[in-house]
């Protein structure tokens, strides 16, 4: 009796101790997203701020109508270049990979993804902004789609690797060639991780700031055209935090709400459409 | 008595003595290697065409590697090596001439667990058709014949879009079943193809084999001897050796070795002595 005693006590002692460390997991987590938001508000709610470019320092309102434009933009191209290329890596790494080859590219990759994101910044300068003689979106883009590609082609692997082994010898067994049952059987079987991959690849892009500065290097003017330079959420966080002007600090916060809002909303799709393509 | 006994060990591993039979895959002096393992010692068991031919023997005697070998599907695995002869109509399988996916189209494949693609119920069926591009007509004629066979057509044919992963148990496996015959294969290869399913679906393939027999070629891999007994026409019996390669002990009517086996070792295992 007393050993059961014990024993109940243990129990919600450990598992008080594990509510403990979820609470100090998940707090910062709550006040860092609580916080952005109590601050942030205000600037989004300000007239302008979603259809409005920046108004010169001094001149009250304003938005960011250039750097949401922007970060589409730039997140928009990195990822038309990252994304097919990565899953097709991903799709060699995982039925064809099994062998020098396929180690040495899953070693970079690795590389690639332990690199300063500030490293992919100095990459996109010296390839593109140094070749053209001018800072541009596109050379933003290409930085940006060598940060988003080992996280793309890993994720890939990963949901092709998990796909059963059964699925594959049905198909052979029929006389399938391999490729059909790679892109026919095993790629759609795989398909909601592949997605998901290239969705979290995209909003850890969209948050990046460090490649941007010397690719795209902010404009405030509203700009479309990827080879001259453009705004960006993350640029404008980055600038307006600085500057002692509170309708420009309150933009820079609401800049990080909508940064936030973006990711949040990209994964909660990702998650919606796995669920669905699952049942 | 002793005369006898040397003759039929002369005929026993090899073949039924059947003159007028026709041997439809042939296996001569099979070796098989994983690596440096040896997981069949001259293995060697002519199958008879439309007839149902049960491989038994205790886990790991390499059934099911001497089955997978009848379509190549051991090409899939790293490190493996065949040595001996695999006669499909005297075309040797492992030459390494052999077109392999003509072969799977001719020798189709059932699996342990039902492996129906995450597709609609048609699509399923469909796919081996589609691969051979068939045209929109032929494949729908061929799904429909290929449910029917299966005896699948009735209870699906309201739902052919729907998901065949929403089907029950049985159903992905006979699903499997239709999806394997709508190529047109001539011999099928059943790797346990009951071992996950309940007694009643278990019964609904066992019929369907007899249905399948009479116009294609059945090798079974069971390790069920009740269901060996009851489905099958002709019964090989395998074995480790003491280096842990499988062997073939004895081939021949499935009546025979059930009830009338010649080597002792069969005899102690169809009575359950060891195994």
């Amino acid at each position: 009796m007393n050993r059961l005693l014990l024993r109940i006590a243990l129990d919600r002692l450990v598992t008080g101790a594990i509510v403990l460390c979820v609470m100090v997991a998940a707090v910062p987590v709550l006040v860092l997203l609580l916080f952005v938001l109590i601050k942030g508000l205000p600037g989004m709610l300000a007239p302008g701020f979603f259809t409005d470019p920046p108004h010169p320092v001094g001149v009250p309102g304003g938005g960011v109508a250039n750097a949401i434009i922007g970060t589409l933009e730039i997140v928009g191209i990195g990822s038309l270049l990252a994304v097919p290329f990565g899953a097709l890596v991903g799709i060699f790494l995982s039925e064809f990979g099994r062998n020098r080859l396929g180690d040495t590219v899953r070693f970079v990759s690795d590389v690639l993804t332990g690199l300063p994101s500030i490293a992919f910044g100095i990459f996109g300068y010296t390839i593109l902004v140094a070749t053209l003689h001018h800072f541009s979106a596109i050379s933003a883009s290409v930085a940006l789609a060598v940060l988003m590609l080992p996280v793309i082609l890993r994720t890939t692997e990963t949901a092709l690797v998990l796909v059963p082994q059964s699925l594959r010898e049905a198909g052979l067994a029929l006389g399938a060639p391999r490729w059909r049952v790679t892109l026919e059987i095993v790629v759609p079987a795989a398909l909601g991780g592949i997605v998901t991959g290239a969705l979290l690849a995209m909003a850890r892009a969209a948050g990046e700031t460090a490649p941007l500065l010397f690719t795209t290097l902010g404009n405030e003017f509203v700009q479309v055209n990827p080879l001259q330079p453009m705004g960006a959420l993350s640029l404008t966080v980055f600038k307006n935090a600085l500057v002692p002007y509170a309708n420009l600090q309150d933009q820079a916060w609401a800049a990080a709400l909508l940064l936030v809002m973006l990711v949040a909303i990209t994964n909660l799709l990702a998650r919606i459409y796995i669920r669905r393509i699952q049942r | 008595m002793i005369a006898r006994a040397t003759m039929q060990t002369e005929l026993a591993p090899h073949r039924a003595d059947d003159p007028d039979a026709e041997v439809k895959l042939d296996a001569r002096h099979v070796n098989f290697w994983y690596g440096d393992f040896q997981a069949l010692h001259e293995a060697s068991l002519a199958v008879q065409a439309r007839k149902i031919t049960a491989l038994i023997g205790p886990s790991g005697c390499g059934k099911t590697t001497f089955l997978r070998i009848f379509n190549r599907m051991h090409d899939l695995t790293p490190g493996t090596r065949a040595t001996g002869e695999v006669l499909l109509d005297s075309h040797n399988v492992l030459s390494p001439e052999t077109d392999v996916i003509n072969l799977r189209r001719q020798v189709g494949m059932l699996f342990q667990r039902a492996n129906p693609f995450p597709k609609s119920i048609y699509d399923n069926v469909a796919y081996g058709p589609h691969i051979l591009g068939w045209s929109k007509a032929q494949i729908d004629q061929v799904v429909e014949e290929s449910l029917k066979d299966t005896g699948l057509w009735e209870e699906v044919k309201d739902r052919l879009r729907r998901s065949a992963l929403n089907l029950s148990g049985g159903q992905q496996q006979r699903l499997c079943l239709a999806r394997a015959l709508a190529v047109r294969p001539e011999v099928i290869l059943m790797d346990e193809p009951a071992s996950a399913l309940d007694p009643i679906a278990t019964l609904r393939i066992e019929e369907l084999m007899q249905e399948l027999k009479k116009r294609y070629t059945i090798v079974i891999v069971t390790h069920n001897m009740q269901q060996a007994s009851r489905v099958s026409d002709f019964t090989a019996f395998m074995l480790m050796n003491p280096k842990r390669a499988g062997e073939v002990i004895e081939f021949g009517e499935t009546d025979d070795i059930f009830n009338r086996p010649k080597d002792g070792r069969t005899e102690d295992y169809i009575t359950g002595r060891f195994g």
